[in-house]
């Protein structure tokens, strides 16, 4: 039987007032790929920072404590304000040299790449830095946040691609925030959809359908069709 | 005199440069403007009742940090606003306690007349800000990148950014000496912009910035020696060159 890794029972996030996330309870399990879907400004990333208990909430989180997280975040504006090659933006997490080689190499980056200035590298490359980064000292849950932002289509799947090969290979959880349904289909196991409310929960090919799509994201979506694969 | 001037001026200045480089990321570059001018008041009190400038500026910085702080988190205004205010109120409240045509000083600055007493307590507190600095340098620099990732190392932000501050407050302090309450700033973030205009990685950024911060004051005290004009102007104005030549030569 797979282990339970989380357990979060009817919980609440307030924000300066504002409620963000209302009475969400889900369950994760050893391995499973878990997306958080929803429109921008649906409490996605700060159900992921709840989670990693950077906010303050109501209800119960509950995390084996065999939990090792790994966390990686959207966006990183403020790295460019310090001029760092890759490897001493790994020094900051204490991790070696040879260390942060053998980490950007299982990402798919190559070795050369560890003495480049990080405002140097693309936002592809970047990206795969950040997963690096958050897999050193061997998590076996990682957290992460739009995977896809500021990637083209190619190298979207691959991305994708990279995340399924270490989920395979490390049997590592997933949670990722994505308002991308293809990446839901392609990827994940188990689908929360939020627009603060939770509004679906379960398989992908279960539980999305026209009618729960066009609450989340409002007319639009309505033309959607989904092609089997 | 000179030597001894030379001496503190140059360690307050590499201790400066050194820390200046974890501070010109965008979210503390505006902490260091006001500070200095918070320093104000407490640099007239001392010359006032002639004491130490830099004891004198000490707790004004500490309580002016409390108010920014305080403010900041009851009004989130941005910052902009609260430097104003705060850079507005130092300079007020320094020309009410002190004529202004006894201000230069407390303005300007005065290098040239430290004692050998003072020049000792000096050096060894720029060393303990090196040190203190390069303990906590790359845990401050990932919190100024990201306090999510650095909670997620498990990091105590608070504890961290207590000691920075800390040490921000010492060397704003100790920098009234050699450049005056008003160009403190400059001397912190001066030689850290120069660095990074050269530097590819952060080792060479961080010793870049107290290698500048090092050489301005130096430059301009033996400058200030020959043309007699105010010390703490000309090292802000060598360093501005140093700034200048490195935008031209930009990596």
């Amino acid at each position: 039987m797979k282990e339970l890794m989380l357990k979060v029972e009817k919980l609440s996030v307030v924000l300066d007032g504002e409620e963000i996330i209302k009475d969400l309870s889900f369950e994760v399990k050893e391995g499973d790929i878990i997306t958080i879907l929803g429109p921008n400004g649906a409490g996605k990333t700060v159900l992921l920072k709840t989670l990693l208990g950077i906010f303050p909430y109501q209800g119960k989180i509950q995390w084996n404590p065999k939990a090792r997280i790994g966390y990686v975040p959207q966006r990183l504006p403020f790295i460019k304000d310090f001029p760092m090659s890759v490897e001493e933006f790994f020094e900051l997490k204490g991790i070696s040299r040879r260390d942060a080689a053998r980490l950007l190499n299982s990402v798919g980056l190559k070795t050369g790449i560890s003495r480049k200035c990080i405002g140097e590298l693309s936002s592809g490359q970047f990206q795969r830095v950040l997963v690096a980064w958050a897999l050193a000292k061997d998590p076996n849950v990682l957290l992460f946040d739009e995977p896809t932002t500021g990637i083209d289509i190619k190298g979207e799947e691959t991305i994708y691609s990279l995340l399924a090969r270490i989920n395979k290979e490390k049997n590592l959880t997933m949670l990722l925030v994505t308002h991308d349904l293809s990446v839901v289909y392609k990827f994940s196991n188990y689908v929360i959809c939020l627009n603060k409310c939770p509004l679906c929960k379960g398989r992908p090919r279960e539980v999305l359908n026209p009618k729960v799509l066009e609450k989340l994201y409002g007319e639009e979506v309505k033309f959607y069709t989904h092609h089997k694969h | 005199m000179l030597l001894l001037s030379l001496i503190v001026g140059a360690s307050i200045g590499c201790a400066a440069g050194y820390i200046g480089t974890l501070m010109l990321s965008r979210r503390m570059s505006l902490v260091a403007g006001p500070l200095g001018h918070l320093a104000l008041p407490g640099i007239a009190l001392a010359l006032l009742y002639g004491f130490d400038i830099s004891a004198g500026s000490f707790p004004f910085i500490i309580l002016g940090m409390v108010f920014i702080w305080l403010f900041e988190l009851r009004t989130k205004l941005p910052p902009e606003a609260l430097t104003a205010i705060v850079f507005a109120s130092g300079m007020s409240i320094a020309f009410l306690l002190l004529p202004i045509e006894q201000a230069e000083a407390a303005l300007i600055g005065d290098i040239t007349r430290v004692g050998f007493l003072d020049a000792t307590f000096s050096v060894l507190l720029s060393l303990f800000v090196i040190a203190l600095t390069k303990m906590i340098y790359k845990k401050i620099a990932l919190i100024s990148i990201s306090e999510d990732l650095a909670r997620c190392e498990r990091i105590d932000v608070r504890r961290y950014s207590l000691i920075y501050l800390l040490n921000i407050a010492i060397i704003v302090a100790l920098g009234v000496k050699v450049v005056g309450g008003l160009l403190t700033a400059a001397l912190v973030a001066i030689p850290a912009a120069t660095s990074r205009n050269l530097s590819k990685s952060l080792v060479e950024y961080s010793i870049l910035g107290c290698l500048f911060g090092f050489l301005s004051p130096i430059i301009g005290i033996l400058l200030s020696q020959s043309t007699n004009l105010p010390a703490g102007p000309l090292t802000i104005l060598v360093s501005t060159s140093f700034f200048v030549l490195s935008s031209i030569f930009k990596r």
